[in-house]
């Protein structure tokens, strides 16, 4: 029991982890970046090597983060900003971005990089060991999100980004800078994405195709939350932690990932906007 | 007497067929440098080492799977980026089908349609869910690309030898390989495809009958709808036509072709592999459909052929770098000419034309 509330908090809060970054830029800007799981390589390759410098782990996670974050800001400038009007492109475009990278990064940096030690242990609870690691992820799944929601609603960026989303021209038209408000996003969910690498470094092999490990679970959870990260991304990470967690335990790790495939293809037959759509229409 | 005027009436009614608003390139001067590009095709094996024909076939196997992301994305509008799945998923079919029945009797001809049939099913069962589920455009290519990388992850861990369909083992991330050649059924002896001149002018023949077929198709009533459903789905609803049963449709006949393109490769190179369908395999027919001009079917054989060509002779660099160059044009490609290279090269005339007679007024 204790095993399976630990697998499935583990996958919960590697589903919400990994999509929080995607989710955030197609719920706001709906642009679906292809290139995220890249961003997470970075972040992760970001960090690995500000640790091996010496730097505290927390601090190097937070480089990982600042760095995928710029990046980002650059990367709208350059491209996605031409792309808006233009939904289906902006996929395919920054998937072209995501190949540049990934064996841009092969070129330059080799087949991999040095493994970190996952840190702070093992804990024994009946007769299984569990990463201790791994717990404190699930807590900074939790505070991501709530983090998230604190900035989105209680400060003065997270209004004007709000106003931005829901009439663009009427917010510009009160003097919102939406240019930059779509850039700053952007950066956020590219920041987001670099420190879900960073926090994950530890426990994998940093590969320059490490983020397509992440990809299609971020995916899934955007797609079967819909457009809000706190009404669909965190529900939906939990509803389909749970079911990757259940078919785990009972046929291994592919039988996780074949359970969500085919829970997905399920809602979207039920619900095409997802969880967010069901709550928000309901509510209106 | 009157022969002049009937052997004209049925070629007029044929290429009325083949041209419309849906395809460039029309009148005779098209069809006679066509023919010309088809002829010079044809005498190529004549003048090519055995290696060159066999690279060529190589080519063209894939320009199937274009087309059929063409008639998918450019006509229809929807992205999908399951083409691969279905080119495994076929590869495989053919596979399993041959090396449990072996290739005598023209099986490897029923194995082909088996498998192309798996793919067209396969995509009528993802299809329902998706278009009934009236999925949006963004939505469409995640979800499409997702199957794709769980299908690959699935056959990369099928190493252990409990993984076997009959006498087909699927040997997970090293791939299936030892399947037989098409061979077509003769008087006197089986003629084996093997990637030389025989194959060369049945994929040849393939290709040129299913562009023509899809030219048909697009300028047909039905291809009319199609494009009608990509530029307005609400307004195609409004007219009294069912959108989802189209695009459900044009994804069964793209994967289809997809699928075809899976069985020619498996069969010209006897094996196929995961890693031909994961994410950076599922990005190169994107790539060539959206370079090459996805708007149009004669610009994506154009494109595709000549994207792979360019990948082929970067690859001596190291598939790296290919693929490196391969992502940069296709970032370029979309910012600078959205309906692609080939076709921003045949509007340069009309495009110059243009600039130089506002000169000539001002």
């Amino acid at each position: 029991m204790v095993g399976f509330l630990y697998q499935f908090g583990d996958a919960a809060a590697f589903l919400v982890l990994s999509a929080c970054g995607l989710a955030i830029i197609f719920g706001m800007m709906g642009v679906i970046n292809l290139a995220h799981g890249e961003f997470i390589m970075g972040g992760a390759y970001v960090t690995a090597t500000v640790s091996k410098m010496g730097a505290p782990l927390p601090l190097a996670i937070l480089c990982g983060a600042l760095a995928a974050g710029l990046v980002g800001i650059v990367l709208e400038r350059l491209v996605i900003r031409h792309l808006y009007h233009r939904p289906l492109d902006t996929i395919v475009a920054t998937w072209g971005i995501s190949l540049i990278v990934s064996q841009g990064t092969l070129i330059l940096l080799g087949p991999s990089l040095t493994d970190m030690s996952t840190p702070l242990g093992s804990v024994t609870i009946g007769e299984l060991s569990y990463s201790v690691y791994r717990f404190a992820l699930m807590g900074v799944a939790v505070a991501i999100l709530a983090g998230l929601y604190a900035l989105f609603n209680f400060t003065r960026f997270g209004v004007l980004a709000r106003a931005t989303i829901q009439v663009p021209h009427m917010a510009e038209s009160l003097g919102v800078n939406t240019r930059l408000i779509y850039s700053l996003t952007f950066g956020i969910g590219a920041a987001l994405a670099g420190a879900t690498g960073g926090l994950y470094a530890p426990t994998m092999s940093l590969v320059p195709t490490m983020g397509a490990q992440f990809i299609m679970e971020a995916f899934v959870t955007v797609v079967v939350g819909g457009g809000d990260v706190f009404l669909g991304t965190a529900p939906a990470g939990v509803a389909l932690g749970f079911v990757k967690a259940l078919m785990t335990t009972w046929q291994g790790q592919l039988a996780g990932q074949i359970g969500l495939l085919v829970a997905v293809i399920l809602v979207i037959r039920i619900l095409p906007r997802g969880i967010s759509g069901l709550i928000l229409r309901e509510r209106a | 007497m009157s022969a002049a005027i009937d052997w004209r009436f049925p070629v007029r009614q044929i290429l009325n067929r083949l041209e419309g608003p849906q395809t460039l390139g029309r009148g005779r001067k098209f069809w006679i440098s066509a023919g010309a590009v088809v002829a010079l095709a044809m005498a190529y094996p004549l003048v090519a080492d055995a290696y060159t024909v066999g690279n060529t076939i190589y080519f063209f196997n894939w320009v199937f799977m274009a087309m059929g992301l063409c008639l998918i994305w450019g006509y229809g509008g929807a992205l999908s980026f399951g083409q691969t799945a279905f080119f495994g998923l076929s590869g495989y079919a053919y596979g399993i089908v041959t090396l449990n029945f072996g290739a005598a009797y023209g099986l490897t001809l029923f194995a082909m349609i088996v498998a192309v049939a798996a793919s067209a099913v396969v995509a009528a069962v993802l299809g329902y869910f998706l278009f009934f589920g009236r999925i949006g455009g963004v939505f469409l290519g995640i979800v499409t690309l997702a199957v794709t990388l769980v299908f690959e992850r699935f056959m990369a861990q099928t190493a252990a030898p409990e993984w076997r369909i009959g006498n087909a083992r699927l040997n997970g991330f090293n791939g299936m390989s030892g399947m037989p050649p098409l061979t077509i059924p003769w008087h006197g002896g089986d003629i084996v495809l093997a990637p030389d001149i025989p194959l060369y002018y049945v994929v040849l023949g393939l290709l040129v009958v299913v562009y023509l077929a899809l030219r048909i198709l697009v300028n047909s009533s039905f291809g009319y709808v199609v494009v009608a459903i990509r530029e307005n789905p609400q307004r195609a609803t409004m007219l009294g036509y069912d959108v989802r049963k189209y695009q459900l449709a044009t994804f069964v006949i793209g994967a289809a072709l997809a699928g075809l393109s899976g069985v020619l490769y498996t069969s010209w190179g006897q094996y196929i592999t995961p890693s031909s369908m994961g994410i950076t395999a599922a990005a190169l027919p994107i790539i060539w459909v959206t370079v090459g001009g996805r708007g149009d079917l004669t610009t994506t054989v154009l494109g595709t052929l000549f994207l792979l060509g360019t990948f082929q002779a970067l690859t001596i660099y190291g598939s790296q770098y290919a693929l490196v160059v391969m992502g940069l044009l296709l970032v370029l490609t979309v910012l600078l000419a959205p309906n692609g290279l080939v076709t921003a090269l045949a509007q340069l005339p009309q495009w110059l034309d243009r600039r130089f007679r506002k000169g000539g007024v001002a």
